[in-house]
């Protein structure tokens, strides 16, 4: 541990830019200057020094030593405030602003920038400056989402880092020297990994910035929720920026269990699915549109007393998947299961691209690991086994059921987004995306990882839990105790045997928490040795 | 001073500037050249870094650290293999004494070299020549290949089971390749950044993480006369902790410039400048020396130095008696350096002068690390501003302040390096600061030596 | 792999010759890049391309290189280079001096190229012959005391192009070269 975290261990700040604790240390911003002294020892006899009331002598080295490459030591002192050290950022501070251009009505990272922050509090407070300002490129197409400006970079070095120690993708380099070093890519080469949004979230200032979000939203406006990537089975943590119910920016959160301080380019965009044009967002019923409440009782209808098969979804919550399993058993339905799989890139975009397959394992919907085709679906659906389709937001001919086969067959679609199945179904019922509801995904390491709403859902929407336990009170004329969130916590938490007993949401919603994975430790599951994931070994408490 | 001019002592450059002996190995072999290869190969290789420690030789490229020293903190229990590179990047401003070296008797320093390698038991050796040397590096390379053939170099030397391949790699152009840490970086291939010491120390973790020794040119080839008189003997030249001869490069306004080798201690500054160097010209009076190479502090004319030296004898000099040695110039408060001696006379526009330092560290800078970086090019517009009449009187002050925020806060000794000039330029010559800031004439005087 | 720069025989040869001298290719590439610039006069992005997928790198490693080092080139200088040595030793004695006479006799102003593209002048760093300075490097050959009349007459004969030939300005390396000869 570096002085640096330790000195964070116990509430006192160290300021630094160019140290980060998921990368290897630079040491070249020199912001973190601190004073650091040893227990003297006696030359010849190894003895300790002591001062005349006990207490060991310390030997305080006579120049500021960098905290972030200083490992803490038994017996170390370390100074974090003194004469000297506040000299040392003030200067620092200031020859960092020397060259530095007066963008901050202009830059997006104005309200979190770590120059702002450490000027005010660290600074000098006036510049002594009346020369010239270098010149360098402004407003340059690093790559695709990313947009540099090179004069207010601080050459910190940590996008360099990154690229080559985590993205695994060297394209960035220094070029020219001295004060006149100019962060660049090759002619020709582009910053366009399915990771270069990370190097804005760690530029200390406004040189790397997203071209999505530039301009849009003052930071100080943004209001910002906790949630879970749902893009693949690595359950990257995430904060939700949003103002008035509107998604401006996704940035990752810090877990060090699952994503450390990483997540996709592509998991970020994943917000403007809320507004997208395949938005469902009217219950309808053959075609008109009804109140949710009557679409529901239509639905419940439908499910009593016919030959039903489910169409469960790996993107549901562990919530829903419980309370899908309880419609199954009231139901005798059978359930069907589809897995999205695609190639796995080793960091934190898994070969499983939904968040929640081992939900389906947990909540009991299916013992067996899915494939990506529901070919057995399409034999029943042949042989008339089914007169009701229950689906929940999958794409049917995309999972090899010809449409054939479900020209005998109503189906009750339960989704977000519209699909070819959503057009052919009889009753469609709106869901809500991840970022309008609360739930709960079970990741690749099996950890269980829970999230609340970001905004408000669409009007006259509810969540999806709702709408299952709704259909289910219906159908048994029981669950008459499920009214809250809680409550469905309760009943599948307490069940005989469940390896939820000791688990609640506001725990899991406060940081991830291990499930006891026995049980299906023999499955094959897809995924690679990608970051803090190794397939097969996982984490029990 | 004395009277009778004192004698060089040609320990290194015996036979570089005789007429009759050019750089081929025949007449290296002629006067002697690789027999104390042979005596070292006799020893074991403990034995012959016990020498060069009991010899107490100190670096002779700018920080004068005892080389046996530096040996002794080699990690040699990791497993990793050793390297030993040669610093032949001579940068330092006033610096000329490895060329003459490399040029006029490579063999001298292959000599030295193996004799090294054999004692810190490397695996491969490097040398790393500036650029700008062209023909030296050529010079090197035949050697090497010289050397080869006779078997004092590269694979089974002398038919022992001891190999170790030399490998002279150029540099392109950079000061920061001068720094160890910066040299090895750029050895392997990559920007000359210097590293973080701690934890790069190069003797624990040096070129490709492995054990690496970084040693002067001068200083490899004292290792050969160390093995041929034995360490104690050494010891014995020059004075206590400044052992063995150290070639000094006088540069600037005297009449006969040029590179000298003289034992530690065996003559002051005054010596040098008006009896070996035939002082300045006529009519010019002394105004400023610099000791060390531009790195160093600079040391006024009428400058008195007192205090008490590491024997504990008190002292009391004028510039011309600091004796030319490592502690000498250290107590009068600059340094040795890499023994480059500049010297100025009254006709340098001192702030010019400094102008001038300060653009050279300022172009150099490799940009790694804040305080050197902006504070070198900061300190370089105030000056060059200062040059063209815009001097203020603040900006005297305002260039020690910016200085002192540099010293101590940086990576490597760059730091120190950019900022001792322009410290010990304004502390001493307030003066000639106030004069300027009160000169607001941004024309030249045509007869006036431009120095920016 | 293929000579798109259309390197001589001899340059790949010795290119092959140096890259296995490292333990690690990457440390082969300054001597590499040398080898390049020598023959073609300059490293610019195809160059560097070439040399990246050589040594099994990435071209912005190259770049780095080439960018950071005064003496690597993206463009090439002129036919005849002239250094000229301005740190403060070189300076004491004169340089500054030099530096203006070139300019004015060669028709170009340091730092740029003739338009002919005959001439250019880079006014450089310390070139460690400072005893002798003022220090002027032409066609890798070192030239001392260049100064005041001097550089004057040095000047005229570049241009004639006698200045090989001088008795009176004998570079370092030949006043070398002459006692391996003899």
């Amino acid at each position: 541990m570096n002085a640096v975290e330790a000195a964070a261990l116990h509430g006192s700040e160290v300021p630094h830019y160019c140290y980060h604790p998921k990368l290897s240390v630079a040491g070249n911003c020199r912001m973190c200057l601190v004073e650091m002294g040893t227990p003297l020892r006696d030359r010849a006899s190894g003895e300790a020094i002591l001062e005349d009331d006990g207490s060991p002598k310390i030997g305080w080295v006579p120049k500021p030593v960098i905290g972030c490459a200083t490992n803490v030591s038994e017996g170390m002192h370390i100074k974090t405030e003194s004469a000297l050290v506040s000299e040392c950022r003030e200067g620092i501070m200031e020859f960092l602003l020397v060259n530095h251009p007066l963008d901050c009505p202009i830059c997006d990272q104005a309200g979190e920038c770590r120059l702002q922050e450490f000027a005010t509090d660290y600074g000098r407070g006036y510049s002594r400056y009346i020369e010239r300002k270098n010149v360098k490129p402004k407003r340059t197409r690093l790559g695709p989402r990313v947009t540099l400006d090179d004069e207010r970079c601080i050459l910190c070095s940590r996008c360099i880092r990154f690229s080559q120690e985590i993205a695994k993708d060297d394209v960035l380099g220094f070029v020219d020297r001295g004060s006149f070093s100019t962060l660049t890519c090759f002619p020709g080469k582009e910053l366009s990994n399915n990771y270069s949004l990370n190097t804005v979230d760690i530029c200390p200032v406004g040189a790397l910035t997203s071209t999505d979000f530039r301009f849009k939203m003052r930071v100080w406006f943004l209001k910002e929720s906790k949630s879970i990537c749902f893009e693949s089975s690595a359950g990257c943590n995430t904060t939700v920026s949003s103002r008035e119910g509107v998604i401006q920016r996704i940035t990752p959160r810090r877990n060090d269990l699952v994503n450390d301080t990483w997540m996709t380019d592509s998991g970020r965009a994943l917000y403007k699915l809320v507004d997208s044009n395949e938005r469902i967002l009217r219950p309808s019923v053959d075609g008109t549109d009804l109140p949710l409440n009557q679409v529901i009782s239509q639905a419940s209808l439908n499910l009593k007393n016919r030959k039903i098969g489910i169409v469960a979804s790996c993107h549901s919550t562990l919530e829903e998947q419980f309370l899908i399993r309880y419609l199954a058993d009231e139901t005798h339905a059978k359930v069907f299961l589809r897995g999205h799989f695609s190639d796995d890139d080793g960091i934190l975009l898994s070969a499983d691209r939904s968040p929640n397959l081992r939900g389906a394992l947990v909540s009991g919907l299916t013992k067996e690991y899915p494939t990506s085709r529901l070919n057995s679906l399409d034999e029943q659906l042949a042989s008339g086994d089914f007169d009701v389709l229950l689906v929940v937001g999958e794409d049917l001919a995309d999972s090899g059921v010809s449409s054939e086969n479900l020209k005998n067959t109503d189906i009750i679609f339960v989704g977000s987004h519209q699909n070819s199945t959503s057009v052919l179904s009889k009753i469609v019922i709106p869901g809500l995306t991840v970022f309008e509801k609360s739930g709960s995904f079970i990741n690749r390491s099996f950890l269980l990882q829970s999230f609340e709403e970001a905004i408000p859902s669409p009007v006259g929407l509810k969540p999806d839990w709702m709408i299952y336990s709704e259909i289910l009170k219906i159908i048994s004329g029981d669950y008459s105790d499920i009214q809250t969130f809680d409550d469905v916590w309760k009943l599948f938490s307490t069940e005989n045997g469940s390896i939820l007993s000791q688990v609640n949401f506001s725990d899991s919603l406060d940081h991830a928490i291990s499930i006891d994975a026995s049980e299906w430790a023999g499955l094959p599951f897809v995924e690679k040795e990608a970051l803090n994931y190794v397939p097969n070994k996982h984490l029990i408490n | 001073m004395s009277d009778s001019k004192p004698a060089e002592r040609r320990l290194i450059l015996k036979n570089a500037d005789d007429p009759n002996y050019s750089n081929r190995i025949s007449c290296y072999l002629r006067e002697g050249g690789y027999k104390n290869l042979e005596k070292a190969f006799k020893m074991k290789p403990e034995d012959v870094g016990e020498e060069v420690l009991k010899s107490g030789v100190r670096g002779r490229g700018g920080a004068g650290f005892p080389a046996g020293m530096k040996w002794k903190f080699l990690d040699r229990k990791s497993g990793k293999p050793i390297y030993l590179i040669c610093n032949a990047d001579e940068s330092e401003p006033g610096t000329f004494k490895d060329r003459q070296i490399m040029y006029k008797d490579p063999h001298q320093l292959i000599e030295g070299m193996m004799i090294a390698a054999y004692a810190i038991g490397a695996k491969q050796a490097f040398i790393y020549i500036r650029a700008e040397f062209h023909e030296g590096a050529r010079i090197l390379d035949n050697a090497i290949l010289e050397a080869k053939e006779a078997g004092f170099c590269g694979d089974r030397i002398l038919d022992s089971d001891y190999s170790c391949d030399l490998v002279v790699h150029r540099g392109a152009g950079a000061y920061i390749c001068g720094e160890e840490t910066g040299l090895i970086e750029s050895l392997e291939g990559k920007r000359p950044n210097p590293r973080i010491k701690p934890p790069y120390f190069p003797a624990v973790l040096g070129l490709y993480q492995c054990p690496t020794i970084v040693n002067n040119v001068e200083t490899l080839c004292n290792v050969k006369h160390i093995i041929d008189m034995g360490g104690e003997e050494f010891s014995k030249i020059g004075k206590p902790n400044n052992t063995g001869t150290r070639i000094w490069c006088v540069s600037g306004q005297v009449m006969k410039p040029g590179y000298y080798e003289f034992e530690c201690g065996a003559l002051t500054l005054g010596q040098m400048i008006f009896d070996v160097c035939g002082g300045l010209r006529p009519g010019r009076s002394l105004k400023a020396v610099i000791p060390g190479g531009s790195s160093a502090k600079v040391l006024r004319a009428d400058e008195r130095f007192s205090g008490k030296l590491k024997d504990g004898t008190e002292f009391d000099w004028g510039l011309e008696d600091i004796p030319l040695d490592f502690d000498g110039p250290m107590s009068a408060g600059s340094m040795s350096g890499s023994g480059g001696i500049i010297v100025m006379d009254d006709t340098v526009d001192i702030v010019e002068a400094m102008a001038n330092v300060n653009a050279f560290y300022a172009h150099e800078s490799c940009g790694q690390c804040t305080p050197c970086r902006e504070g070198s090019l900061w300190m370089r517009k105030i000056s060059q501003r200062m040059c063209n009449g815009g001097a203020r009187e603040e900006d005297a002050d305002l260039l020690l302040s910016v200085a002192k925020q540099i010293e101590g806060r940086t990576i490597c000794a760059f730091g120190e390096a950019a900022s001792w000039p322009t410290q010990s330029f304004v502390t001493k010559f307030k003066e000639d600061f106030v004069r300027k800031a009160m000169d607001s004439s941004s024309v030249r005087d045509p007869k006036s030596l431009q120095l920016i | 792999m293929q000579n798109s720069l259309k390197l001589s025989e001899d340059t790949l040869l010795k290119i092959d010759e140096v890259v296995p001298k490292y333990p690690e290719k990457r440390s082969a590439a300054l001597m590499v890049i040398h080898l390049v610039q020598d023959q073609l006069g300059a490293v610019d992005d195809k160059a560097c391309e070439w040399i990246a997928q050589r040594l099994e790198l990435q071209p912005i490693n190259i770049k780095e290189l080439i960018t950071f080092y005064p003496m690597l080139r993206e463009k090439p200088w002129g036919r005849k280079h002239i250094r000229v040595c301005r740190t403060l030793p070189c300076a004491l004695r004169g340089s500054y001096g030099t530096c203006k006479t070139f300019e004015d006799k060669l028709g170009v102003k340091e730092g740029h190229i003739r338009d002919d593209g005959e001439y250019s002048i880079e006014f450089m760093e310390c070139l460690a012959d400072c005893g002798q300075g003022p220090v002027v490097i032409v066609d890798e050959k070192t030239y001392e005391n260049i100064e005041g009349k001097r550089a004057v007459e040095f000047a005229d004969l570049l241009i004639d192009g006698k200045l090989e030939e001088s008795k009176e300005f004998q570079s370092y390396e030949d006043s070398i070269s002459s006692k391996s000869n003899s």
